[in-house]
């Protein structure tokens, strides 16, 4: 029976469900004209939550609810950096949709509910709870992206979105009955013995490729990449934004979920496999993306070759490899939530910033912008010693220790290829003549300034001074 | 005398392929009437398995909510997507003959359903735990799975913002009724009496005479 004790561990997520109901009250009983109160209170109560995780924090893994939340320190990393990133999106997405009449308190509501989605699915220790709270973050995802819907872009990127979501969320349901049908249990903690003894190992196995399916899916790995580019360019930007990088977190947390703590005894299975995503990925994502006109559709892809190489720490299959993806997972949130967030502060009315064309010459009318996009992109290619470059040191390293070295070639070799597409984009701003109706110096407010830039200093920062951080995901895999 | 066990394998297989060449009926066939009707037997047949697998709370729920609300409805739809009267009204008696087979074939379902409960009178009976499968799944939903159950409350939730977010559209230039200003109306700020010198017909006359 659930005791009151139970209701104490998930207070950050009762916290964040109550308040995100109030807000949807608020929003229905304000006048058009208060509605700027809505924003300072979802910033605010994101960092309440955020406090609540890290102070609620007990010293050792808990369950709840008969193990179905399982309160450990990956999940506590993951909500950290789950809800810092939303806040940013939420800092960032204010002027632009102020600017184009997008701003409804449902934006509010239905980001809360995904980061809502987003924290039980890092927590969820039993099928049931990956698949209930995958299915909250993608629903209301669909609606965000839906949001804007005087947009055609927008309506058929939502559609494509919500068709492919279905029918992947339909394979990793697939995927779980049949493992359930293998080893008769949901609950992860009791999956990770009982699929070593199991009496069916084909059908266990068909279960975990239809898994994969789904979780290659969620975070947007080839094959299974198709989506992405469609709802990067016809979201609008602050969606975009939620999407590339409080979302991937969410992904990496239920790869890790369900790979590793449900099927880890399967890992000779699940490596090859998804060593195959994961080259796929990087090759796709990062040879498509050459070629890519729109500022959106270019990060798409790139956003596709992050996931192999973030692939590529789980495929080495240990803690080492585990703590490498889950800081590759946060450096590339952080870098995401930068380059979009220059993308939406230098948009203004009636002019999107969404061709790489239209960053012609930036440096000359905003060089400041023009320096933290760089930055941003810099950190995406790898360069040192930016925060990207370590990153993509630790999963090629980890697959190295894994004796893969043939893995850690192919992605430098991608590596260093990528760096084209990253660099075009910084020659574009620097050494182009700027054109008339392009980026010019943002009107954007003093908050988004301020905290632009500091996200984009710690790029910096995190590159050089990256121990802490690093500790703490170690720590959570229990490594020194 | 067929064995028990032996007649319960036949109606399984039975009603698994009915289901699929029904499921495979539901994406293949081109008339929308005859699609939806055979996802009806996709649905039912779907529910005997169930049955057969003793979870008959699951199986009752499967058709009074998806056969008997979700379908009808889907079936209304379809019928009145076709807005032409004429062939509404001929459409009827044209899917009778699919209509019929898919009730035959329901039928038939049940009956060997009754047959394989009639057969195993003996060993079936009471669940040995003594409860009920509505009761045992009742008290699973609100002790083991409350965290889940509670989880599917917020997805919903999520559903009825996001669809009231997508179609609720602000329109401007719309003239509506305000009932508490029509019942505050004063009739004096409507009609305005005026006193005026009352006109003498036999002045008025001659200029109303249509000319000849």
């Amino acid at each position: 029976m659930p005791t009151l004790n139970d209701i104490l561990i998930l207070l950050p997520e009762f916290y964040l469900v109550a308040v995100a109901c109030l807000l949807l009250l608020l929003d229905a009983f304000m006048k058009p004209e208060q509605r700027g109160t809505l924003h300072w209170i979802a910033v605010v109560v994101l960092v309440v939550t955020g406090y609540m995780v890290v102070a609620g924090q007990p010293d050792v893994t808990v369950t709840a609810f008969g193990g179905m939340f399982v309160r450990d320190q990956v999940s506590e990393i993951l909500k950290v950096f789950a809800l810092l990133s939303t806040l940013l999106v939420f800092i960032y997405a204010r002027p632009y949709l102020v600017e184009r009449k997008q701003f409804v308190g449902e934006f509010y509501t239905l980001m809360l509910f995904a980061v809502i989605g987003v924290m039980l699915l890092v927590s969820a220790g039993n099928l049931v709870m990956v698949y209930l709270g995958l299915e909250l973050l993608t629903l209301s995802s669909y609606a965000l992206v839906a949001l804007n819907r005087d947009s055609p872009l927008s309506s058929e990127a939502a559609i494509k979105y919500f068709v492919l979501g279905a029918l992947s969320s339909g394979m990793l349901l697939y995927g779980m009955s049949m493992v359930y049908g293998a080893t008769g249990s949901l609950d992860l903690a009791q999956l990770h013995v009982a699929v070593t003894q199991s009496a069916m190992p084909h059908l266990l196995v068909f279960g975990l490729i239809f898994m994969l399916v789904g979780i290659a899916f969620k975070l947007g790995a080839a094959p299974f990449h198709m989506w992405i580019p469609d709802v990067y360019q016809g979201a609008s930007t602050p969606v975009t934004t939620f999407i590339a990088s409080t979302s991937k977190l969410a992904a990496f947390g239920m790869a890790w979920r369900l790979l590793e703590t449900g099927m880890g005894g399967l890992s000779q299975h699940w490596q090859p496999m998804l060593a195959a995503i994961a080259v796929l990925s990087m090759a796709i994502g990062n040879l498509v993306a050459i070629v890519q006109t729109n500022l959106k559709r270019m990060l798409a892809y790139s956003t596709i070759s992050h996931m192999g190489y973030l692939l590529v720490g789980l495929v080495s299959a240990g803690p080492e490899g585990y703590s490498a993806a889950m800081f590759y997972a946060i450096s590339y949130a952080l870098m995401s939530t930068v380059s979009f967030g220059v993308i939406l502060a230098l948009a203004r009315a009636g002019f999107e910033c969404e061709e790489i064309a239209d960053l012609k010459g930036l440096n000359q009318r905003s060089p400041w912008f023009a320096a933290l996009m760089a930055l941003a992109l810099f950190s995406l290619a790898g360069v040192p010693p930016l925060f990207g470059f370590y990153a993509k040191y630790l999963v090629l390293q980890a697959a190295i220790d894994a004796h893969m070295l043939w893995l850690a070639i192919v992605g430098a070799v991608f590596a260093i290829i990528g760096l084209y597409y990253y660099l075009h984009v910084v020659k574009v701003m620097y050494f182009d003549k700027p054109e008339e109706g392009g980026a010019d110096q943002p009107q954007a407010d003093a908050s988004l300034r301020v905290v632009l830039s500091i996200n984009a200093l710690a790029l910096l920062v995190l590159g050089v001074y990256w121990g802490p951080l690093l500790g703490w995901c170690r720590r959570s895999f229990g490594l020194g | 005398m067929i064995d028990p066990n032996l007649f319960q394998l036949i109606c399984f297989y039975a009603f698994s392929t009915v289901a699929v060449v029904s499921a495979l009926a539901v994406i293949s066939l081109r008339n929308s009437v005859h699609a939806v009707l055979a996802l009806v037997l996709t649905f039912f047949s779907t529910a005997c398995i169930w049955m057969l697998a003793e979870a008959e709370f699951l199986a009752i729920a499967l058709i009074v909510v998806y056969v008997g609300a979700v379908m009808v409805l889907f079936l209304f739809v379809v019928m009145m997507l076709d807005i032409d009267q004429e062939r509404l009204r001929e459409g009827f008696v044209r899917f009778l003959p699919v209509g019929l087979v898919v009730a035959v074939v329901m039928l038939v379902e049940m009956l060997g359903l009754i047959g394989v409960r009639v057969m195993h009178a003996q060993t079936l009976g009471a669940n040995p735990a003594g409860a009920s499968n509505t009761a045992w799944l009742g008290k699973a939903l609100y002790t083991q799975y409350l965290l889940p159950f509670e989880i599917a409350a917020l997805i919903l939730t999520v559903g009825v913002v996001a669809a009231v977010a997508l179609t609720l559209r602000e329109r401007t230039g719309v003239k509506r009724q305000q009932a508490s200003q029509q019942v505050q109306v004063n009739p004096r700020d409507r009609v305005r009496v005026v006193k005026m010198a009352a006109e003498h017909p036999a002045d008025a006359a001659p200029a109303q005479e249509p000319k000849p």
